[in-house]
């Protein structure tokens, strides 16, 4: 009886266990044959929207192909990061995933061979006319091209509230002595003239990065990540002497606020100005305020004639498991379709020069102007001119000098770190 | 206790699975962390190129470091000690027989209930100096300057903006210590006390020389729970402040994750981490033996 027993049990757990792991298996493998696994850090409104909208012309295109979009919440993107690094080293990479282009994937995953070229998928299509030679520069290593860039901020933009310039009778600045005559103006006036944040640790790396291209210029600003300008020379001293001299006129809880508060404290006219990444221009329409009415926008003072860029881009990894279904992500990210349908909707302009300017509002058409129009440089801040390690340690030194505003302390750290780096 | 050969391997048998599995997955990793912070390893590849105490040496000669130590060494001793001030307060109020003892307790002990991210985020808002309790102090016609959290101000080494994280920590905490020593105060035996009151002794004497010393391995217990969570504090400072002003609120943890995840080099971050590690190490070692012996004895 007892023995009967046993063997009926052995007999159901085996009759369980066998569709069971069949299942697994049919699990474990239907990714690597039809599969696309996206991996971003898209998760606000406008952004993980855009790339629904994107995903969506590719499942219509390719219905077979089941796509999943792997979203990693937080950081600014250091999450998504983390994850990333312990993947691919693992050997299991997503079929493709949200990097920064320039640095932030050449420092990272190219040099160390996680990445397969992509420059054909360009080449193939014609396309390598349609891209801005500045940023096929900027995705590239040795002579390939690593990833295709779906879209383009600007970050050298100074916002402000038109409302208090107007009631004030003052002009938004357009040069650095432009700034300072107005900062001291709306001071006296009890208005903080600039907005500063903080709390990420790199937002104030992101103003003195304008503030070096308008001491600098385009040519010598390229230099600092090349070795070819001294961060340590009388130039990029006067740039640091000019930033010490900015924060004279910020927010005192910059410490406390991150990029959208800042931006919050002009909306109400409690600060002039504030100089952020195109994303404001986001966050603005989305409280309801009207562009060029409620705010508005220009270069940061000095940097007229300049466009400082960042990106986002996918790539390929080498083991990525289904590297057909990539490529032609890839190509749809590329195409002038698939740039105008995420672009409008991310508040990002295309990185391709033959736009349907007709999809753009006013503010992504100002900006479509100047970047067809002005020397286009990579943002240290977000990852596009130094590779990671490089743009943390610059943040910690812009941290120190923001307090200490110690320009002989900062100019040799600096100098140190691009000797450690540069190249 | 082991009678036999056969229970012994009963027993090792038992054992033996969460013996490897801490082995592995604690003590394991431990040596792999030991060998990365000795290590290149910058950027996603690994690199276990040695490199001797160099990350060790860059850690202890970069200011930010210098920093978090300060901070982490103010932040313990001001931390513990309030939450055992405040702790015990509460408990003695609490423990003489006062009406809704049991809503009291509640209330002081609910704060430990939240996870540190919540406490962050809800004084984060509080002490913001722009919209925050300042406020309400001008209204009130007090002084309402205050910087908190974003004030850069240094005393002798110790960040003022650290004071709004030690509230907010032992805002969190004090409940626990609370709940321990009322705890402790049960246990004491009545007649030891009365005895005391008999002979003449005022309540301070009683408190001082009966209850207080009564209450040592209490106050043992906690100092140990509050430190190790104090070496190691994270979350809190993530949530509330991040780096602050000149990394006026900067910890170690907050380095090691930054260095690691955010700046790919994953040696001098490994460094950091076995660092805290010793600093933990200096705190419950000492514990455990002493805690051993005595079993022993």
């Amino acid at each position: 009886m007892n023995t009967r027993r046993l063997v009926l049990f052995v007999a159901m757990v085996l009759l369980l266990l066998v569709p069971m792991a069949a299942q697994a298996r049919g699990a474990a493998e239907e990714p690597t044959e039809e599969g696309l696994e996206i991996v971003t850090w898209w998760t606000a409104g406008g952004e993980a929207e855009a790339l629904a909208a994107l995903i969506d012309i590719y499942r219509e295109r390719y219905p077979d192909v089941e796509v999943m979009n792997s979203t990693v919440a937080g950081g600014g993107g250091s999450q998504a990061r983390g994850v990333l690094a312990s993947r691919m080293v693992g050997g299991r990479p997503p079929d493709t995933f949200q990097v920064h282009g320039g640095a932030g994937i050449i420092g990272t995953w190219v040099v160390d061979d996680f990445m397969a070229p992509v420059t054909h998928i360009l080449e193939d299509n014609d396309w390598l006319d349609v891209f801005p030679e500045d940023v096929i520069d900027i995705i590239s290593y040795e002579g390939e091209i690593y990833s295709i860039p779906v879209n383009i901020h600007r970050s050298n933009v100074m916002w402000y509230n038109t409302a208090v310039f107007e009631d004030n009778n003052l002009a938004p600045p357009q040069t650095l002595d432009d700034f300072f005559s107005v900062a001291q103006e709306l001071q006296q006036l009890g208005i903080t003239p600039l907005a500063l944040a903080g709390t990420d640790g790199w937002e104030p790396t992101h103003l003195l990065e304008s503030v070096l291209l308008a001491e600098l210029g385009a040519e010598a600003y390229r230099g600092l990540w090349d070795g070819r300008t001294a961060w340590d020379g009388t130039q990029t001293r006067e740039a640091l002497a000019t930033f010490i001299a900015m924060l004279d006129y910020i927010n005192p809880d910059q410490s406390a606020i991150t990029n959208i508060d800042a931006a919050e404290y002009v909306a109400e006219g409690e600060a002039a100005m504030t100089v952020m990444g195109d994303w404001v221009h986001g966050f603005y329409l989305a409280i309801g305020l009207t562009p060029g009415e409620d705010y508005g926008w220009a270069p940061t003072p000095g940097t007229g004639g300049n466009f400082i860029m960042l990106t986002d881009t996918f790539g390929l990894p080498i083991d990525a498991p289904n590297p057909g279904n990539v490529e032609r992500w890839l190509t749809l990210v590329a195409s002038r379709e698939g740039q105008d349908t995420f672009n409008p909707i991310k508040g990002s302009i295309s990185a391709r020069t033959d736009a349907d300017r007709d999809k753009y509002d006013v503010y992504l058409l100002s900006a479509m102007d100047d970047f067809a129009r002005d020397s286009i440089v990579p943002s240290v801040a977000h990852g596009a001119a130094a590779e990671v390690g490089w743009m943390s340690r610059i943040n910690d030194a812009v941290t120190f000098l923001v307090e200490d505003k110690d320009i002989d302390a900062a100019a040799a750290e600096l100098q140190s770190l691009a000797d450690q780096y540069a190249r | 206790m082991i009678r036999s050969k056969r229970e012994l391997t009963k027993a090792v048998v038992i054992v033996s699975p969460s013996i490897v599995l801490v082995g592995v997955f604690v003590y394991g990793f431990i040596l792999w962390s030991l060998r990365t912070s000795v290590s290149a390893w910058e950027g996603i590849r690994p690199d276990y190129t040695f490199v001797g105490l160099r990350n060790y040496i860059n850690l202890f000669q970069s200011t930010r470091f210098q920093i978090d130590l300060w901070n982490t060494a103010y932040f313990t001793v001001f931390f513990i000690a309030l939450c055992i001030v405040l702790g015990f307060l509460l408990a003695f109020l609490i423990n003489r027989d006062v009406r809704g003892e049991g809503v009291f307790r509640t209330i002081y002990l609910f704060p430990m209930a939240l996870s540190f991210i919540v406490t962050g985020v809800v004084w984060r808002w509080m002490l913001n100096p722009t919209f925050g309790v300042n406020i309400l102090l001008a209204n009130l016609g007090l002084p309402s300057d205050w910087g908190w959290y974003t004030d850069p101000t240094r005393i002798a080494g110790f960040h003022v903006a650290l004071t709004s994280l030690i509230l907010a920590a032992s805002w969190q905490f004090a409940g626990y210590t609370m709940a321990i020593y009322l705890a402790g105060l049960r246990s004491i035996p009545h007649d030891v006390i009365e005895s005391a009151r008999m002979d003449g002794a005022s309540e301070v004497l009683i408190v001082r020389k009966v209850i207080l010393p009564m209450l040592r391995p209490i106050t043992l217990s906690a100092v140990i729970v509050l430190g190790h969570i104090s070496l190691k504090i994270f979350d809190l400072v993530m949530a509330m402040t991040g780096r602050g002003p000149r990394f006026a609120t900067d910890f170690p943890g907050v380095f090691m994750f930054e260095t690691t995840f955010t700046g790919n080099r994953y040696g001098e971050g490994a460094a950091i981490s076995i660092v805290m590690l010793l600093m933990v190490a200096l705190v419950i070692i000492p514990y455990l033996v002493h805690t051993f012996r005595k079993e022993d004895q």
